[in-house]
């Protein structure tokens, strides 16, 4: 079972970050097909926000076939995000952390790490599109 | 789905001033309203009409269908929680139970007791000698024991330290999930409405100025900055909420139902607490306005 929290000040609307989390959690594995998700009343009495949120973002999960609701019993994981690359994950990491600590040695601060990867990541991007 | 609040011209009166004027309001079922506004808006004033403790002096108002007040059944249905969450002081927390349980109908012991147990209450200790934080759980216990159709609060958070807020919003926010109550609640602190309500009312110098579920408020109203220039010079259903200047650039916020396509501006998005300030920083401004209309006249 996962937790949600929420960031007052990031400006995202409460229920879309709600999706964000367990989008987040289904690409790192940490929720998986057949787990339950909080049930909307301990998610309420945990965060103090309003119920139609919770059901709000519960219910674009099921749209996205994510989710679906067991009438009684609460809403259920139906679909992964991991694209079967869950095993490949380790050693992507691995790779990363070497690489971070290669940046770190030759003397990049973090918000530095994260313009080159950013950038780096967006001309990537492009290139897949052209 | 029937409307819990419908409100058609109404107005009060103390004296011979108004202090809610041409309110018109039809507010769904379903929903944690928040009416916002600052002191003096009106904002007791259109609760009290709505449970029955006011008479209106213009328009009407309807409650779950039926005039506030009119009757045990029409109370039944709705709970109220003043300003302060007043309770006896000389009473014990045990007798507040067995009072809301001789007064009302309805009463739930079993989720009363349930919620006292919880809450860490003791039963026999006098309401007056209650931290401010308990004493608002207990008068919310009271008035979510009775099972209303509609609960309606009053600055319920108003004098409570954050720690204390936080509990008293978790529990009510769970007494919503649990009994699928409308909820109808005012408050000046913008930042707990964002979680809790899905839908707005702004009330401002004894008037509506904007009310509409909070999703589809965000979705109309946006923040334009560009180069210095008249406001005026918008295209039409463009409405300017309010207007900043510097030297060289001009910010907008306003409400629109489509996109600005003008590409002089930047559009983004505005939070609540913006829209809402936004609103009350207009009246104000007005307000000025109108003072100074009035020294000219002199």
């Amino acid at each position: 079972m996962i937790e949600f929290h929420l960031d007052a000040r990031s400006g995202v609307a409460p229920y879309r970050q709600l999706i964000h989390q367990v989008r987040h959690a289904l690409r790192l594995g940490l929720l998986r097909e057949g787990d339950q998700l909080p049930k909307v009343k301990d998610v309420v009495a945990g965060l103090a926000i309003n119920p139609n949120t919770v059901l709000k973002a519960y219910r674009e999960l099921e749209y996205e076939g994510l989710a679906a609701a067991r009438p009684g019993v609460g809403t259920f994981v139906t679909g992964t995000l991991d694209g079967g690359s869950l095993a490949a994950h380790g050693p992507l990491r691995r790779d990363l952390a070497r690489w971070l600590a290669r940046a770190r040695r030759a003397g990049l601060d973090d918000e530095s790490i994260e313009a080159l990867f950013a950038s780096t990541f967006r001309s990537a991007s492009e290139e897949d599109i052209a | 789905m029937s409307a819990v609040i419908e409100a058609a011209g109404l107005g009060k009166r103390y004296r011979r001033k108004w202090a809610l004027t041409d309110c018109t309001l039809s507010v769904p079922a379903g929903h944690v309203v928040g009416l916002v506004g600052p002191n003096g808006a009106g904002k007791t004033t259109l609760l009290s009409l709505a449970v029955g403790l006011l008479a209106p002096d213009a328009g009407t108002i309807e409650v779950l269908g039926g005039r506030p007040g009119a009757g045990p059944a029409q109370l039944a249905r709705v709970g109220f929680l003043a300003q302060d969450a007043p309770v006896y002081a000389g009473l014990s927390v045990a007798d507040h139970l067995k009072l809301g349980a001789r007064l009302n109908p309805g009463w739930d012991a079993g989720l009363a007791r349930a919620r006292v147990d919880r809450l860490d209450l003791d039963l026999g200790q006098k309401a007056g000698t209650l931290s401010g934080g308990q004493r608002a759980q207990l008068a919310l216990t009271l008035a979510v024991a009775k099972h209303p159709e509609l609960l309606v609060l009053d600055e319920p958070v108003a004098s409570l330290d954050p720690l204390a807020r936080r509990e008293f919003l978790q529990d009510l926010m769970e007494a919503v999930a649990e009994q699928e109550l409308s909820v109808v609640l005012s408050s000046h602190l913008v930042a707990d409405l964002e979680r809790v309500c899905d839908y707005l009312i702004v009330l401002v110098a004894s008037r509506v100025r904007v009310a509409g579920p909070v999703d589809e408020l965000l979705a109309a109203h946006h923040l334009l900055s560009g180069p210095r220039r008249d406001p005026d010079t918008l295209p039409d259903g463009v409405e300017v909420i309010s207007a900043s200047h510097t030297d060289v650039q001009t910010t907008l916020l306003v409400r629109t139902s489509g996109p600005v396509l003008d590409p002089a501006w930047t559009m983004s998005e505005v939070g609540l607490e913006d829209l809402v300030l936004a609103y009350m920083s207009q009246a104000a401004g007005r307000r000025r306005r109108d003072n100074r209309h009035l020294e000219v006249r002199k």
